[in-house]
């Protein structure tokens, strides 16, 4: 049902900005849709396995990277190389043209996304064992480590473009007549590549928190040792949901770059990875659709650039004040509950458990 | 490598090391007052070099750096009455973001306040350019102030811990929280003072290493996360560990650029902290068997 409900708002909006006369807001949206596919993974991660990670801009950072220098890096001078000859065979790597109309020898945008994802699973598998161990202080400490190890690499690495970052990467085009790129002519299209990737991710994450493995989650949040006792292997959930958020995070990474055109260390950094999680925040932890129109709405404010100089300070102020007076989410606040109860006198005590 | 160089390496790492103490030690207070790690420790280090430096426009050099350390225990101060004390029993994850929030909010006020500048206290005694040798290794004087200034906080921190009344009754509170409030020790005002003293110490660190280091709006970031690194070193909350901690990481990270780029220094020491984390969380001086007893 809310699928249905986020579907409509979806398209009103778009017919809004027609109607508006505003069709440049296609972009900021769009680009929130990406970041939204990096917010729902965290809430799955912090709200439902109640693991906390201050690193998921080095996800995010680690598929946009990637994929931006695999589809931008010339192999041109290794194309005798019998590996590369047979990959670009296979059309795993492509000929594409460069800014000044020389030919030059790439990676496939899918190509380079499957290789993304499967390296972001592997950093996330390596990273994830010994991390998700931790709690509390050390878990922050320790993702927070490997968030400022990604934004300082990146930062420090000749052909990851150091400062500067990366640019002139190509659109993703993922069938033909879909692609995902800035051109204005395409804007409405990518605008609806973007939220029904949202969809896509909302549809998989509602079905799995239902699902059993939802409720082994829900189990590891509130009582861990009791979980473990009933027979749940919370070892192995509690790595596969932070694999599977990681993986969230870098497809809103990947996307995000080929629809920009461009990646630079500050996607990496560890304000980034602190806005994720003031969002997660501010919607409820354990509250997916919460996050989720958090995530819109400050988000598309932060990028249409409403907040100004203050948009750091903007998400700190509100990590504090959430989490002195409504920790449990701005939707479950007690005052907004109070307004629910007087409305739905029924239902109200039931609430908590949505 | 020659001896000359090796020892050059050797002092740059003693400097950086005893910085990155002093936060471990401003980590520890506040860790063993009330189980909380306060992410904006390394604020108080901006804040204490900023402040001095704008104070050091009108009036003389110790008096900017006292009213620089007064004035950071103050906020100090209003940062754990505003957010922490009135919080009943807050889940470590509460605590965790209420601190990541307040550590983004002085940093974002400072960079509204003093902009995005590189700012630097003058050398306590002589210039930067005023060297001393001992043999073939030049020490900047800067570099005594600060191992002299650290050394300094280090013993007046254990005299208060071990001989004076209110020291006691922090560790009494820390000890056990309950037996000392029946003892009539307010808890609630321990960890106020947790925080004033953490503060002051971290301020007063951020004067001395100005010089040095500089200060910019967001020089508070790295410093925490080295801090923190050390503190975990040598065992959350034992602060004499910490300092051995503290040159030891300082000297692998000196070192660390001979051997690599020094734009990946600071991956050197997180990576440290990682394994330290994956391998030892009590730390390489702290006990297994007590750590097990903290909720990590």
């Amino acid at each position: 049902m809310p699928v249905v409900v986020f579907g409509i708002a979806i398209i009103a909006v778009q017919l809004l900005t027609v109607f508006a006369d505003r069709p440049q807001f296609m972009t900021q949206f769009t680009m929130t849709g990406y970041y939204s596919l990096v917010i729902i993974g965290l809430c799955l991660l912090m709200g439902y396995a109640g693991q906390i990670s201050l690193g998921h801009a080095g996800f995010f950072a680690i598929g946009g990277y990637i994929s931006a220098f695999l589809t931008t890096h010339d192999l041109t001078p290794y194309k005798d190389n019998i590996v590369l000859a047979a990959l670009s065979k296979t059309g795993i790597l492509t000929a594409a043209q460069d800014l000044y109309g020389g030919g030059s020898l790439v990676f496939h945008p899918w190509a380079a996304f499957i290789t993304a994802i499967v390296i972001t699973i592997a950093i996330a598998y390596v990273i994830g064992g010994p991390v998700l161990k931790l709690k509390g202080h050390y878990l922050a400490m320790a993702t927070l480590g490997f968030g400022t190890i990604v934004y300082k690499l990146v930062l420090g690495t000749g052909f990851f473009g150091a400062a500067d970052g990366l640019s002139d990467i190509p659109g993703f085009r993922i069938l033909p007549g879909l692609e995902v790129s800035g051109k204005t002519g395409i804007r409405v299209q990518n605008y609806y590549i973007a939220w029904g990737l949202v969809v896509l991710g909302m549809l998989l994450l509602t079905n799995l928190i239902h699902s059993r493995v939802g409720r082994a989650l829900r189990s590891i949040h509130s009582a861990e040792d009791a979980a473990n006792a009933m027979g749940v292997n919370t070892t192995r959930y509690k790595l596969q949901i932070f694999v599977l958020s990681a993986v969230f995070a870098a497809m809103g990474g990947v996307f995000l770059t080929h629809y920009n055109g461009g990646i630079g260390p500050s996607e990496a950094s560890i304000m980034k990875s602190v806005r994720y999680v003031a969002i997660v925040a501010i919607g409820g932890m354990a509250n997916l659709w919460g996050a989720l129109s958090m995530g819109i709405i400050l988000n598309f404010l932060s990028l249409r650039g409403y907040f100004g100089s203050y948009d750091d300070a903007i998400f700190g102020a509100i990590l504090i004040v959430i989490m002195l007076f409504a920790p449990e989410g701005l939707l479950r606040s007690e005052v907004l509950q109070g307004i629910k109860m007087r409305f739905s006198p029924g239902k109200g005590s039931g609430s908590k458990e949505a | 490598m020659n001896i000359e160089l090796l020892s050059q390496y050797l002092v740059a790492g003693i400097t950086y090391g005893t910085i990155y103490a002093i936060v471990a030690i401003g980590f520890n207070i506040i860790y063993n007052a009330t189980g909380i790690i306060n992410f904006a420790q390394g604020e108080f280090v901006m804040l204490g070099g900023m402040i001095a430096v704008s104070l050091h426009t009108i009036m003389p050099l110790p008096a900017a750096i006292l009213a620089a350390v007064l004035a950071t225990m103050i906020i100090g101060a209003l940062i754990e009455v505003i957010f922490i004390r009135w919080l009943d029993n807050p889940s470590v994850l509460r605590m965790i973001i209420i601190t990541i929030g307040i550590s983004i909010f002085i940093r974002e006020a400072a960079l509204h306040i003093w902009g995005e500048g590189v700012r630097a206290l003058p050398y306590f005694t002589g210039t930067e350019v005023t060297v001393f040798s001992i043999g073939d290794v030049h020490i900047s004087p800067q570099v005594l102030w600060v191992t002299g200034v650290s050394a300094v906080i280090v013993l007046l921190l254990n005299f208060f811990f071990d001989y004076t009344l209110l020291g006691r009754q922090m560790r009494a509170c820390s000890a056990n929280r309950d037996a000392a409030q029946l003892c009539g020790i307010s808890a609630k005002n321990m960890v106020t003072l947790s925080f004033i003293l953490s503060a002051g110490i971290g301020a007063l660190a951020g004067c001395v290493v100005s010089p040095i280091t500089y200060v910019q709006y967001d020089s508070g970031t790295g410093l925490a996360i080295k801090g923190f690194t050390v503190a975990i070193l040598g065992g959350l909350g034992n602060s004499t560990a910490a300092i051995a901690a503290g040159l030891l990481l300082g000297i692998i990270e000196s070192f660390s650029v001979s051997l690599m780029p020094s734009a990946f220094k600071d991956v050197v020491s997180i990576t440290i902290l990682l394994l330290i984390l994956f391998v030892r969380p009590s730390g390489i001086f702290g006990s297994a068997e007590a750590s097990r007893l903290k909720e990590f």
